[in-house]
């Protein structure tokens, strides 16, 4: 596979409202994840790490965190001369309203996919966390003879609206699409990665603008499935579809499973992200910390069992953390107990205080909130 | 050049380090690991950035390979620039033939040429083996102001140690009045760092002045900065209080480490408004599991700890599996330490494997007689075997056979 031949493309705010109290101030795309990334450093890293050197990224709104975090592309090699990151934000004219679906935001790239000369283009979104080998896509769209190829994962569907479900037949051809709620049971569901010629995105980008058509699974996909020969490619290993709080929640635990971080941050295609230049995670004297994912720059003085910790979070003397994600800059006083919370960018806990929330259902500290 | 800056910076990293023994056998002593994820030159590279220095010489010679690799276009310190940023220059051919950088001053006389390009009008010199955070903007500002022809950054050290050092005599002014270097009975306690500031002009000629006298050792402290004083030249100590270290031997980089730990020493990496900026791994977060007990310790990414860490600075990607014991230690970058084993005042350089059982190096409180104790230091790709000894003091770089 000849993978300077691929073009990426990233929809930064693919079902932006699934996750409200993660993404009223943001992409989902600059969610953070895993004790030091954002989701799209993981749809980047797979992009680079199969050597794809041309990658858009289109957003919609709210923008401006997913801006500072790419910066110039600089930590995934994008910055370059020839090829390296294109952010797309939306195009607007006199007479265009604001964005709203998917389709509408593939269309305001059109310039920038007529552009590109790559045959192909790997379209993704950002709130799916795996490690997944692009190459081996490409290779088995390519062999496939498929004018589609859909990454697709076997398990119970996650609850996301729109989600499609493929049904496939033995040559893994799609023989029906559907888009229903989940039935509790195994399906074949939809991972929102793509492999398909350019030539024929933009084919049916233009119909879908020229129909009037709005709807990127039901009008690409489903009306299609006949016309065109769309097929199945199975992702296996640690693959987690972010549809709620609680399942960004249960799967950033899921890290503190030794295979599953094998997975994902499999060495061979390493998840590459900003650079902070934080010191190494300070364990002082009385700090008890077990089962716990810890990032570099925390300062670390009292207890934190089954969590995640971000950079720069402090936990002071005292203080019980447990089952919890505390993201960048948290700040959790003497002798506070935090258990099972989500606590977004720069929170603060002041000392003694409790908060408390449950496996299943994890209390949400927004960004900067102090308590 | 477009630009001139005020002042840029050679930084003198040809040193070979000698005296950390198997941790410079391949490579530079700048480009030494330190602190969890850091290298010794990182502090200089650092200091420039933060105090708006952009133009950086790096000299080197010794074992380049890994330090021209590690610094490479400069980017991770910003110094990837159009105008300025860091060049590495190594000694070249010339017409009358290959010379080697023969000291400290025939190294800067050597790449006259590249300051000159740049046409400043000051130069700092700089040491790429110390660890400390300083503004070299304000000493600068000193510099200027003092109108001096060279400035010494100066520390008090305390008397017991000053014997060690090059020391200077000043008057009530901090104008320079004596040196003397490494006494035996020292009359003063300000020691210099090894930090200087220079008006171009003037270390221009005494450079081409000390490299045309035949007896000159051509070294800054004892040859060109001596006449200058003799020549009558303004030379002024800039007095610095913060921390500094000399990581020069086995047990200064160990206790140099493990000053990070201790909160009393002046040497704080978080501090986001003067950064010490490294090239680093790309690595998950560091995972602490049920089993582990990490007290009182530095810990980097990628590590995986299962066992009992106490007093240690971990690198990146190091692995303690259960029931391993790693204390008053220094772990460098992706070596294991395997069940059972014990690490206890040690440096493990990179890399290595401590198997199963194995102990390295010993309490001091478990020994007999001090003298044999010291830090015990594993070279880079050592394995040592099951249940073997590593003795304190010992500098290990051929594999240890295991023990049934």
């Amino acid at each position: 596979m000849r993978t300077n031949n691929v073009l990426g493309l990233i929809y930064s705010n693919a079902y932006d409202s699934a996750i409200p109290e993660l993404t009223t101030l943001r992409t989902m795309g600059s969610v953070p994840f895993g004790g030091r990334y954002r989701l799209i450093d993981f749809a980047l890293s797979n992009m680079v790490n199969c050597g794809i050197t041309k990658v858009g990224v289109a957003t919609k709104n709210n923008y401006q965190s997913l801006m500072d975090h790419l910066g110039s592309g600089k930590p995934w090699d994008l910055s370059r001369k020839n090829d390296g990151m294109f952010l797309l934000p939306p195009f607007s004219t006199k007479d265009s309203s604001a964005i709203t679906s998917r389709l509408e935001a593939l269309q305001s790239c059109m310039n920038f996919l007529s552009k590109s000369s790559e045959e192909y283009v790997i379209l993704t979104d950002c709130n799916v966390v795996c490690n997944v080998d692009f190459g081996e896509m490409v290779d088995a769209h390519i062999a496939s003879g498929a004018d589609i190829t859909v990454a697709y994962k076997s398990g119970v569907k996650p609850a996301l609206t729109g989600l499609m479900t493929l049904e496939l037949d033995g040559d893994g051809r799609a023989t029906a699409i559907t888009v229903g709620a989940p039935t509790g049971g195994e399906e074949n569901y939809s991972l929102n990665m793509f492999v398909l010629r350019k030539a024929l995105l933009e084919r049916m980008l233009h119909e879908a603008a020229g129909l009037y058509l709005t709807d990127f699974e039901r009008d690409l996909f489903m009306r299609n499935v006949q016309a065109l020969k769309i097929h199945g490619f199975a992702v296996q290993g640690f693959v987690r579809t972010l549809y709620s709080l609680q399942s960004f929640f249960d799967a950033n635990l899921e890290l503190l499973k030794r295979e599953n971080r094998r997975q994902l941050f499999c060495p061979d295609r390493p998840v590459y992200t900003k650079v902070q230049d934080s010191m190494p995670t300070i364990y002082g004297l009385g700090a008890e910390v077990s089962n716990s994912l810890i990032a570099d720059g925390c300062v670390i003085e009292g207890t934190v069992e089954n969590s995640i910790l971000f950079r720069g979070v402090r936990v002071g003397k005292g203080a019980v953390v447990r089952n919890s994600i505390l993201m960048q800059h948290s700040m959790i006083g003497d002798n506070a107990t935090v258990s099972c919370a989500v606590m977004d960018k720069s929170g603060v806990i002041k000392p003694g205080k409790t908060i408390c929330g449950d496996m299943s259902f994890p209390i949400s500290i927004g960004k900067g909130i102090i308590v | 050049m477009s630009r001139s800056p005020e002042c840029i910076a050679m930084l003198l990293a040809g040193g070979q380090g000698s005296r950390l023994g198997i941790l410079t056998k391949h490579i530079a002593k700048p480009a030494v690991p330190y602190g969890g994820k850091y290298r010794i030159i990182d502090f200089p590279l650092s200091n420039c950035v933060n105090s708006g220095i952009y133009t950086v010489g790096v000299l080197t010679q010794y074992q380049p390979l890994e330090l021209n690799d590690y610094i490479g276009n400069g980017q991770p310190w910003d110094l990837d620039r159009e105008n300025g940023g860091v060049h590495i220059l190594s000694p070249y051919q010339q017409i009358k033939g290959t010379t080697w950088y023969k000291n400290t001053a025939n190294a800067i006389y050597q790449n006259i040429n590249f300051i000159d390009r740049y046409n400043p009008k000051y130069v700092a010199i700089l040491s790429g083996d110390h660890i400390y955070k300083m503004d070299y903007s304000k000493m600068l500002a000193y510099h200027k102001q003092k109108n001096a022809a060279c400035t010494i950054a100066m520390l008090e050290v305390p008397w017991e140690e000053a014997s060690r050092f090059g020391l200077m005599l000043v008057d009530e002014d901090n104008a320079i009045t004596e040196f003397e270097e490494k006494p035996k009975n020292p009359r003063s306690n300000k020691a210099s760092m090894g930090v200087y500031m220079f008006t171009w002009e003037k270390l221009r000629s005494y450079l081409l002045a000390d490299e045309a006298d035949p007896n000159s050792g051509n070294d800054f402290g004892h040859d060109l900065i001596p006449a200058m004083h003799k020549a009558g030249e303004r030379l002024f100590a800039y007095p610095f209080d913060g921390y500094w270290k000399d990581v020069g031997t086995i047990d200064s980089l160990w206790e140099a480490n493990l000053d990070l730990l201790d909160p009393k020493v002046d040497l704080d990496l978080s501090d986001t408004s003067w950064k010490i900026y490294s090239r680093n791994l790309t690595t998950p977060p560091h995972y602490v599991s049920a089993d582990a007990n990490v007290q009182n310790s530095l810990i980097s990414g990628g590590c995986e700890i299962e066992g009992d860490v106490d007093f240690s600075v971990l690198f990146s990607n190091v692995t303690v599996e259960k029931g391993a014991t790693v204390r008053d230690s220094i772990i460098m970058p992706g070596t294991v330490v395997r069940s059972g084993a014990v690490v206890q005042y040690a440096i493990v350089a990179e890399n290595a494997v401590i198997e199963q059982g194995a102990t390295v190096g010993e309490r001091p409180e478990a020994m007999q007689n001090m003298d044999d104790w010291g830090v015990a230091v594993v070279g880079e790709k050592i394995t040592v075997g099951k249940n073997a000894v590593v003795a304190p003091k010992a500098m290990i770089d051929a594999d240890v056979a295991g023990v049934q």
